[in-house]
C-alpha cells in the first residue's frame, strides 16, 4: 500500500563510559512508509531519541551495528560528506528546545537562507524569497519583516515554527520531530501539532515523532513504537495499542494515566524505577517491574512477535490472548522491594483502558 | 476530609488560607544605561482566594502567568507588592521574620524539579533533618535520625539509605526525599509547585498516590500547582485557573471540566491531547492563536481579550471582575463578560496573523522570552 522510506535493521548503540559501557539502544528494528507518522514512545534513558539520531548519523563517540536504509542506501556506513547532502535534504529534524537551537548571533532568515544555500546553487534573492514563502507557509506573520528578526525576537513557539520552516527548506521525505512541544504552553503545543499535521497533508512528508506524551501520539501518529530499555517493547497501530496493548509495560502506561470519571482515585501505578542501562536486568528488561514475572521472563529476552492481525507486534513471553483485558497492574508484591515501603495499599482491578465507556465504578 | 460542597469562598468559616487581593510586581531594568527606565513585571495581580481546610485546590495555567510566584507568595518566600495572605485568620504577610517562623512550620513546600532543588553535596539524612534544627534545635542528633527515618519510611524511601546523596537516587525517588523534607515538621498547609512535571510517566502516578495518601493520614491541606490539566483533573476538589497574573475561573473539579465559563478555561481543555485516537479524533479542538502576551504591558481590560475568539469591544476596555453568575454552581465564579453558556462551542480562532500581530507588539519586548525572564525562579 505505502512505499518503504526507512528501514532500520537490528540497530545497536552503545557509548563507552568511565563507569561502564551504556548500551543505550540493543537491537531495535523499525520502518516508516512515505507520508506516514511513526511514534515513537518511551520515558528517559529508554533509547528513543538515541536510536533515531543515530540513523542518522548525530550521535558522537557512539559503537554503532546495523542498518538503516533510505532509498535503499545504508545510512550509518556513508561518509560524513554524503551524510551531509542527505540531512536537511532528504532528511530534516526539529529538536524540543527552539531556544537553543537557533543561533542568537545571527538574523532568523540568514540562518535558513545559508542552509538552502549550502544545498543548493541558487542567488540570495532567490534564497531570501524562499525563506518569507516558507515562513508564511508555517504561520509566521508579517514575513518579510521577521526575515530579518534575530531569535530572541521570537517567542518560544515562533522559533519552533522557525525552525519547522527551515526542515522544510528543502522539501525533505523525512521530518524527525524529537520532543518538539515539550517546551512549549499547552495552547502553543496545540498550534505546533495543528501545523505539522497541515504540512503533513500537503506536502505528503513521513514524521518520526519521538515523544513521552502519550496523548500527542494518539493526535498525531499512524503507527506507534514503545521502547523501555533500548529495546522495543511493542509495535502496532495506534488503536491497537491504545485499545488492546499486549504488553504490559505499555497497558501499566496508559493505565497511570489520569483518566476521566477515575477523578481521586488511586492510580494504577507501575512499580519500581526505570532501569540502569549499564547494567540492564537479564531477560526482558521489564521484568523487574512487571506483574506477570515468569521464570523464563528472568533468563530469556522475548523476541518481538506477531501477537495480533497484520503489524501488531509485542516483545513479551505472555500468550496472546491476554491482550488488553484485565491487566492489573499495580503489582503489591513488587511493592516492597521497589521502595513503596508497604505504606500504599489497594490495587485496582481490571484496566481501565478495557473499561473505557463504561460507566464509572 | 471537609466536605466539598460546602467550600464557599469568603463565606466559609474554616479557610486555612485566605489570599485578598494579592499583588506581586518585580522591577526589570530596560533600556541604556543613561535613559534606564523601570518597568514591572506582573506576575500576579489582585488575586483574591480561599483554600479551605483539608481540602486540594488545583492552580492551572501555562509558562509566566504567575501561578508559582502566587504559590510563593502563600508561603511567603517573596514579599507581597500589596495585599494580605491570612493564614488561619492570622496576617503573615507582613509579620517579621522571628514571629513569621511559627508559621513557616504550618506551611510547607514541594518544588517542580528534584535535581537542583536538593543539595547534591549533602546525605540525605542531613537533608531531611534541617527542618529539625531549625524548628527544634533542642533534639539530639539520635532521636533525629530516629525521626529521619521513620519520613523516609513514610514516603517509601529505605531507612537505610540515610547516609547515601541525592546523585544515587532515581528522579522519582528525589522527589519522594523533597516530600519527606515538606512533611518533617508535621505541616497543615503543603504548596506543591509543579511536584510531578519532572518525572516519566510510570513514577509519576506513584508520586500522585502518594501524595494522596499523606493527605489523607495527616489531614493536609493542598496547593497543588501544575500546568497540567489531566493531573490537576485528578487530584484537585477546586481548580482555579489563572492567565497572566490573574485568576480567571475558580470552580468545584467536575464544574469546571463540564461547564467551563471562562473561554480560556475551555480553549485550554481542548488544547490538552488525549490518550485516545478516537477521542482525538472526535472532538473538535479551539487552537488559541498568537502566544500568551508580555506580562510587562499586559492587555488592557481583560487580559485574554487578543486571544479571546468572543472578544468583543467592551473586553478591551473594561476589567470582567471575578464573580458568580446566576444558575451557576455554589462557588463557581469566573471572570468574563460573555461567559459560556452549557455547551457552547468556542467560535473558530482568529486567523494566526491577526492575534499574533495584537500580542507580539513591539518587538524585543513583547514576546515571552523577554518577560520572563526577568521573573526571578528560584527564591527559595
Amino acid at each position: 500500500m505505502n512505499d518503504l522510506l526507512l528501514e532500520v535493521e537490528d540497530l545497536v548503540v552503545s557509548f563507552p563510559t568511565p563507569d561502564g559501557v551504556v548500551e543505550a539502544v540493543r537491537g531495535i528494528s523499525f520502518a516508516v512508509d512515505s507520508g506516514r507518522t511513526l511514534g515513537i514512545v518511551g520515558e528517559s534513558g529508554s533509547g528513543k531519541s538515541v536510536a533515531v539520531q543515530t540513523t542518522i548519523g548525530l550521535t558522537v563517540g557512539a559503537r554503532v551495528s546495523g542498518r538503516a536504509l533510505l532509498d535503499g542506501k545504508d545510512l550509518l556506513t556513508m561518509s560524513p560528506a554524503e551524510l551531509r547532502a542527505v540531512r536537511g535534504a532528504k532528511i530534516a529534524m526539529i529538536f524540543q528546545d527552539p531556544m537553543s537551537s537557533l543561533h542568537p548571533y545571527y538574523r532568523v532568515g540568514w540562518q535558513i537562507m545559508e542552509m538552502i544555500r549550502t544545498h543548493q546553487e541558487i542567488d540570495k534573492p532567490a534564497a531570501r524569497a524562499r525563506v518569507v514563502e516558507l515562513l508564511g507557509l508555517v504561520g509566521i506573520p508579517r514575513p518579510e519583516e521577521r526575515v530579518k528578526d534575530y531569535p530572541h525576537q521570537f517567542s518560544g513557539g515562533m522559533r519552533q515554527r522557525a525552525m519547522i520552516a527551515m526542515a522544510l527548506a528543502l522539501n525533505p521525505a523525512l521530518l524527525v520531530a524529537d520532543e518538539p512541544t515539550t517546551a512549549l504552553d499547552v495552547t502553543v503545543q496545540a498550534q505546533i501539532m495543528e501545523l505539522i499535521r497541515h504540512l503533513q497533508d500537503e506536502l505528503g512528508i513521513s514524521v518520526i515523532l519521538i515523544t513521552h506524551d502519550l496523548g500527542i501520539i494518539a493526535d498525531m501518529a499512524h503507527e506507534v513504537m514503545i521502547m523501555y530499555a533500548g529495546r522495543v517493547m511493542e509495535s502496532a497501530c495506534t488503536r491497537d495499542i491504545y485499545y488492546s496493548p499486549h504488553h504490559p509495560y505499555t497497558a501499566g502506561l496508559l493505565n497511570s494515566l489520569p483518566q476521566s470519571g477515575h477523578e481521586g482515585q488511586r492510580l494504577p501505578s507501575i512499580a519500581g524505577q526505570p532501569p540502569s542501562l549499564i547494567n540492564p536486568p537479564s531477560g526482558c528488561p521489564f521484568h523487574p517491574r512487571c506483574a506477570f514475572t515468569m521464570p523464563r521472563c528472568r533468563t530469556a529476552s522475548p523476541p518481538l512477535r506477531l501477537v495480533g492481525t497484520s503489524i501488531h507486534r509485542s516483545a513479551c513471553w505472555l500468550p496472546t490472548e491476554l491482550t488488553g483485558s484485565s491487566v492489573e497492574t499495580d503489582v503489591r508484591r513488587h511493592a516492597a522491594s521497589a521502595a513503596q515501603g508497604g505504606s500504599i495499599p489497594s490495587a485496582v482491578e481490571g484496566s481501565p483502558i478495557a473499561n473505557l465507556g463504561k460507566d464509572e465504578a | 476530609m471537609v466536605s466539598r460542597s460546602s467550600s464557599r469562598p469568603s463565606s466559609q468559616p474554616d479557610a486555612l488560607v485566605r489570599l485578598e487581593g494579592v499583588t506581586k510586581h518585580f522591577p526589570v531594568r530596560t533600556g541604556r544605561l543613561l535613559q534606564r527606565s523601570s518597568e514591572v513585571v506582573h506576575a500576579v495581580d489582585d488575586v483574591t482566594l480561599d483554600v479551605v481546610r483539608g481540602e486540594t485546590v488545583g492552580l492551572v495555567g501555562e509558562t509566566g502567568c504567575g501561578k508559582s510566584t502566587l504559590a510563593r507568595c502563600i508561603t511567603r518566600l517573596v514579599e507581597l507588592t500589596s495585599g494580605t495572605v491570612l493564614i488561619d485568620g492570622e496576617d503573615i504577610s507582613r509579620l517579621s521574620r522571628r514571629r513569621l517562623r511559627p508559621y513557616r512550620r504550618r506551611m510547607q513546600m514541594i518544588f517542580q524539579d528534584p535535581y537542583s532543588s536538593l543539595n547534591p553535596r549533602r546525605r540525605v539524612g542531613s537533608i531531611i533533618g534541617d527542618p529539625f534544627i531549625i524548628h527544634e534545635p533542642k533534639i539530639g542528633s539520635d532521636q533525629r535520625k530516629e525521626r529521619v527515618q521513620h519520613l523516609m519510611e513514610l514516603v517509601g524511601l529505605n531507612p537505610e539509605h540515610y547516609n547515601r546523596f541525592p546523585a544515587e537516587f532515581s528522579g522519582g525517588q528525589r522527589q519522594r526525599i523533597g516530600v519527606a523534607r515538606a512533611l518533617a515538621l508535621q505541616p497543615e498547609l503543603i504548596v506543591a509547585d509543579e511536584p510531578v512535571s519532572a518525572l516519566d510517566v510510570s513514577v509519576r502516578a506513584q508520586v500522585i498516590n502518594l501524595l494522596a495518601d499523606l493527605q489523607e493520614e495527616f489531614h493536609l491541606t493542598y496547593v497543588f500547582i501544575t500546568h497540567d490539566l489531566s493531573v490537576v483533573r485528578h487530584v484537585s476538589d477546586r481548580v482555579a485557573v489563572m492567565y497572566l497574573g490573574q485568576i480567571v475561573e475558580v470552580a468545584e473539579r467536575d464544574d469546571l471540566y463540564n461547564r467551563p465559563r471562562h473561554p480560556y478555561t475551555k480553549a485550554l481543555q481542548s488544547a490538552i491531547p488525549v490518550p485516545d485516537p478516537d477521542e482525538a479524533d472526535r472532538r473538535t479542538r479551539t487552537v488559541l492563536g498568537g502566544d500568551v502576551p508580555s506580562p510587562v504591558d499586559p492587555p488592557s481590560g481583560c487580559r485574554f481579550h487578543p486571544r479571546c475568539p468572543k472578544a468583543q469591544a467592551r473586553c478591551a476596555e473594561e476589567v470582567p471582575v471575578l464573580e458568580p453568575r446566576l444558575g451557576d454552581s455554589f462557588g463557581h465564579t469566573v471572570a468574563c463578560h460573555f461567559p459560556l453558556s452549557d455547551g457552547e462551542k468556542l467560535p473558530e480562532a482568529p486567523p494566526p496573523g491577526v492575534a499574533d500581530i495584537a500580542s507580539l507588539g513591539r518587538p524585543g519586548t513583547g514576546t515571552r522570552g523577554g518577560g520572563q525572564s526577568a521573573i526571578p525562579r528560584g527564591t527559595s
